[in-house]
């Protein structure tokens, strides 16, 4: 399995060693071509101004609109998250958002870096919890209809999917559990953002 | 599996050096106020380092250099989104207490200020806050890392405009960590004595090949064919000090870098981006200096 992630800024070394570990070949994308290559994408953590920017300096929006229509598996995390939203509370005005994911994010909703933090997660289909780290890190204020909660903090989403496209808000790629970008590669491609999700059933909704 | 932690847990080590992780492949720019902060997060920062005067003014001006006003810290913060960092002056962890309470991003425990301490570093593991410190070789950074830094930057010598030692520091450091994972396990012992730093840490390198936290390099980069020369050194990310609003136009010369940054191995996109940006700041000699920043720390 080829997994392309992107790597105009942020923690793409992280996410390319974890996938390695899986033993999917995982690879920079900086641009169009190579994203052409990829069976699936990681959007990284990082800063949602600045790879916003690039991806419209670098021409690459839209190859990364025409492959999530088409349904390449995403996964996005934290910035990540931000860039696949529909819409982004906090940012800059002119900041991207693909719309690939219903849902509304809020930029650095928990504050600044001190108050950055670590906790265990419940998240649905995951027997044990999941030791999550949140730098800096997006709230999910809205999820649509089409869009699956499978983990929450505080009453807020914190990861979630819809269809092919998988978002978290903290950083699966900090804390040397792979469980996360497991699902992540047993997504199917599939219609982005359509609901239907044909990868496996969590065994139970979060609490 | 990590610990289990039921309530989340702040200033860890996970968080401090996970956000230099996410600061990764970008460009940190020195501002002096609101507006230049601004032109910053325009032309793509991924954070800004607020200071009173950029280090080539320092040099100039003389006398001694010191944390900036928290009024004008604030200030800077309230006029971007993206992370803030602030100076601290080596040994002065009341200056570091200071920025931690004004909420800043990262500490950078900078030899760029004057000294407070000719002894001591900051002790950084007392704090929420993650600290960057420079580093001239591996030894050094080896003694930050362990007094809790959370990123390195070479130092280069800031305020020159001349990348030459900053070159030379990155060089030094990742040579280093090359020769230091071809040494068998007796040779290690020898390592951490010849760096003055911590067997364990020196082991951790002959295991990972790398830093225990990120490498950024800093000092004297000025155009964007600079910020790519360090990243192909083996940087991963760069700051910009004066080399942006010392120059002739700062915008556009400020997206560049960043371009160049992430670009940094594509000499197409490099000479595209390095076309008509006016004159880069002057710079100086290392002949010429009267002070290198760089001798400061210990």
């Amino acid at each position: 399995m080829k997994v392309g992630v992107l790597a105009l800024q942020g923690a793409f070394a992280a996410h390319i060693e974890m996938l390695e570990s899986l033993g999917a070949a995982a690879f920079e994308v900086r641009g169009a071509e190579d994203l052409a290559e990829a069976d699936r994408l990681v959007i990284p953590g990082g800063e949602s101004t600045t790879m916003s920017m690039m991806i419209e300096r670098t021409g690459l929006r839209a190859a990364l609109e025409g492959h999530l229509a088409r349904g390449l598996p995403v996964l996005g995390t934290c910035a990540g998250a931000i860039l696949l939203a529909r819409a982004v509370q906090h940012g800059r005005g002119d900041q991207l958002h693909l719309g690939a994911l219903d849902i509304d994010v809020a930029r650095n909703a928990f504050g600044r870096q001190r108050e950055s933090f670590e906790v265990d997660l419940e998240v649905a289909g995951l027997h044990e919890p999941f030791h999550a780290v949140f730098i800096r890190a997006p709230r999910i204020t809205r999820v649509g209809e089409s869009v699956e909660v499978l983990a929450a903090l505080d009453g807020s989403p914190s990861l979630v999917r819809s269809g092919s496209v998988m978002a978290s808000t903290f950083h699966p790629e900090l804390s040397g559990d792979t469980r996360i970008h497991e699902l992540f590669c047993s997504v199917a491609p599939g219609a982005s953002g359509q609901g239907d999700p044909t990868g496996p059933t969590p065994e139970a909704g979060p609490t | 599996m990590p610990e289990s932690s039921p309530q989340p847990e702040t200033g860890t080590q996970l968080v401090k050096r996970g956000l230099a992780e996410m600061l990764a492949g970008g460009v940190i720019m020195d501002v002096v106020d609101p507006e230049q902060a601004r032109i910053a997060e325009d032309a793509g920062a991924v954070a800004v380092m607020a200071l009173e005067r950029v280090p080539a003014d320092i040099r100039a001006d003389g006398g001694v250099a010191r944390m900036s006003d928290p009024a004008m810290i604030e200030g800077i913060q309230e006029a971007v989104t993206i992370p803030v960092m602030a100076k601290a002056r080596i040994g002065h962890f009341v200056e570091a207490q200071v920025l931690e309470a004004l909420g800043v991003d990262y500490v950078d425990e900078s030899e760029v200020l004057t000294p407070a301490d000719d002894t001591h570093h900051i002790d950084k593991w007392a704090f929420t806050v993650p600290f960057v410190c420079g580093a001239t070789n591996l030894g050094e950074a080896l003694r930050r890392i362990s007094e809790g830094a959370c990123m390195i930057r070479s130092k280069g010598e800031a305020g020159t405009g001349n990348v030459v030692e900053a070159v030379r520091h990155l060089r030094s450091i990742t040579g280093d960590i090359r020769r230091i994972g071809q040494a068998d396990g007796a040779e290690l012992f020898e390592w951490a004595k010849k760096l003055q730093a911590p067997l364990p840490l020196v082991r951790e390198i002959a295991e990972t090949g790398k830093l225990p936290v990120p490498l950024f390099c800093a000092g004297g980069l000025a155009t964007p064919a600079d910020a790519a020369l360090a990243m192909q050194l083996g940087a991963e990310a760069v700051f910009v000090g004066s080399g942006i609003f010392k120059s002739a136009d700062p915008s556009p010369r400020a997206k560049a870098i960043v371009e160049a940054t992430t670009h940094f191995r594509d000499a197409d996109i490099l000479a595209k981006v390095s076309r008509g940006l006016g004159a880069p700041m002057t710079g100086i000699g290392m002949d010429d200096l009267d002070q290198s920043f760089a001798e400061r720390g210990w």
